[in-house]
């Protein structure tokens, strides 16, 4: 029973994890514009064909050692690049002209957009490549090499702790550590923040707004790049819908936590891979949406701002 | 040094600035006072670039202010502290002032003044770490004037910074005002409380629905019986 527990507990995390990544680039571009970009999961997902491509070119399936671990580093790296430069290119092209059109244009876009990449994603699965089954069902989940070794870094014991749940935990709290300091240490997040509270009164500081957004997009892209590495080394596979499904439960975990607040991101994620964890062990899988929101409705009830949202509009 | 010339500005399609026209000279206190809604804060915005105005010149040290985005207007020397102080409500204290020196990379001389600004209002130094959305009233407007000084402006807008407060922290701001003029900071100052204004301004301009109706130095507006009567309470 204990070990039950302990393995939720751990599969609950990883996930968990997977969410926070993805929430932040919601919350982040939320709380800077106070739009919710309805595509980033989607450049989640395409950051995932891209990571796929990318290992089967370099031909990671069959690497070993350091190699493997210095070749999926670059993997990682540059897929958050990509993510981050596909978040940019979106906001550009179709969410800045909009910028100053009522709230409903860039959302509608949004939506759009997500459509978009989806189809991306199609032709991209539909590629002739080996990594894609040479291509011949571009909708069909693409498998993901497992490239690290799956035995039991605790031995015999009957919790299983493999050496991809420490890398997906450890180098997620990592990425985090990174952004936290980077949103409270730097002269660029206390550009992020002060721009999210009043972005007027952030520009008569002379701080360029719009450079500001960019960053924001590069950020958040970045982080659903790694998330999506992260999520096909955890669950083995890359499909076209990838971002629909995690990108909305993301989302809901950003609301959880307080939409805009990055904190609130994190513990929303972490939160939303537990309970789904423990539901699926102890009530049925095929209950999970209905478990999952059934609790955040009531949590959201009480709690309307979310857990780490503040519950008035401070505007003075 | 800050020329305005017949600038027109409009909210949607309502034209609220009619051409306006004035002048600050280096070293000055020139003060804007009129009703409400007669285009005050309108007009600071449009010089710190914030709203663009449709027609006329905006001119700072000779140099072309209209074309630049509010962010660049900031590096020309222009700091505007706005109206309603307009601090970051989450963010503390030091992060605001901070936030002041966004543009500069002169580290120690922004120690100074950090320091400087500490010593005009110690309260702020007391509440360094307090979130800025939790201080009075008073002790904000305190922070929006610190937090514009960092900037280190030589043209510096005020927008009504006695609104609100008690006697006492009008008086206060109003002698750091003074104390900042003494120091080489030039100054354009919007009041409602036009006969404090007017005491301390070298020159004035009454604004009654976006026009300049009547300008002069402070003494001479305070004597004139129809600005007595207007804006002085005292006909
Ligand atoms: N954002 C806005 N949208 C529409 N109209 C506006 C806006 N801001 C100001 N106005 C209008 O422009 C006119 C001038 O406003 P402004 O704020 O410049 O006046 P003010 O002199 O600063 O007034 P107060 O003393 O009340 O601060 C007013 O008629 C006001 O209703
Ligand atoms: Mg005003």
């Amino acid at each position: 029973m204990l070990d039950t527990l302990a393995q939720q507990l751990l599969l609950g995390l990883t996930n968990g994890m997977v969410f926070a990544l993805i929430a932040l680039g919601y919350t982040m571009v939320y709380g800077i514009l106070e739009f919710i970009n309805f595509a980033h999961g989607d450049v989640f997902m395409l950051s995932g064909f891209f990571a796929l491509t990318l290992v089967g070119a370099l031909g990671l399936q069959d690497a070993q050692g350091f190699a493997l671990f210095a070749q999926l580093a670059l993997v990682l790296v540059l897929a958050s690049g990509f993510g981050a430069l596909v978040n940019l290119l979106i906001d550009r092209l179709v969410y800045k002209p909009l910028r100053k059109a009522p709230k409903l244009a860039p959302l509608v876009s949004a939506i759009g957009v997500s459509f978009v990449l989806q189809n991306i994603g199609l032709i991209w699965g539909a590629l002739p490549l080996d990594v894609f089954g040479g291509g011949g069902q571009p909708a069909a989940p693409k498998s993901f090499p497992a490239l690290l070794p799956t035995d039991n870094l605790l031995g015999d014991a009957a919790l299983t702790l493999q050496l991809k749940d420490v890398l997906v935990i450890g180098a997620s709290l990592a990425v985090m550590t990174a952004l936290f300091l980077l949103v409270t240490r730097t002269k660029l997040g206390m550009a992020m923040r002060a721009t999210a509270q009043d972005p007027q009164a952030a520009r008569l500081m002379g701080v360029d707004v719009d450079r500001v957004v960019a960053a924001t997009f590069l950020v958040g892209g970045g982080l659903a790049g790694f998330a999506a590495v992260v999520y096909a080394l955890y669950i083995n596979t890359v499909y076209y819908q990838m971002g629909y499904q995690n990108g909305l439960y993301a989302f809901t975990a950003a609301v959880v936590g307080g939409i805009g607040n990055i904190p609130g991101a994190v513990l929303g994620g972490l939160l939303l891979g537990l309970v789904r964890a423990f539901s699926d062990q102890f009530i049925g899988a095929q209950w999970q949406p209905a478990v999952l929101f059934g609790i955040l409705i009531v949590l959201l009830v009480f709690r309307p701002s979310g857990l780490l949202g503040s519950t008035a509009r401070e505007k003075v | 040094m800050l020329v305005v010339e017949s600038i027109r500005a409009a909210h949607g399609a309502i034209e609220v600035l009619h051409g306006i026209s004035l002048r600050v000279q280096a070293g000055e206190i020139v003060t804007l006072i009129g009703a409400n809604g007669a285009g005050k804060t309108t007009t600071l915005t449009c010089i710190s670039g914030l709203h663009k105005p449709k027609a006329g010149r905006i001119a700072f040290e000779g140099k072309d202010l209209l074309p630049l985005p509010a962010h660049q207007i900031v590096t020309c020397g222009i700091a505007h502290c706005p109206e309603g102080r307009r601090v970051f409500p989450r963010l503390s204290v030091a992060e605001n002032l901070a936030l002041g020196a966004y543009t500069r990379s002169d580290k120690d001389e922004i120690r100074r003044d950090l320091d400087k600004i500490y010593g005009l209002f110690p309260v702020l130094l007391e509440r360094r770490s307090q979130l800025a959305g939790t201080l009075s009233g008073g002790e904000q407007q305190m922070l929006a004037v610190g937090r514009a000084m960092m900037i280190r402006p030589r043209l510096l807008l005020l927008d009504e910074p006695s609104l609100g407060l008690a006697p006492l922290i009008v008086q206060r701001i109003f002698d750091v005002i003074l104390e900042l003029n003494r120091q080489g900071t030039t100054i354009l100052l919007v009041e409602q409380n036009a006969r404090m204004a007017l005491k301390i301004a070298s020159r004035a301009y009454v604004l009654e629905t976006g026009s300049v109706i009547a300008e002069g130095t402070g003494a001479e507006l305070l004597a004139d019986p129809k600005v007595q009567a207007a804006y002085l309470g005292d006909g």
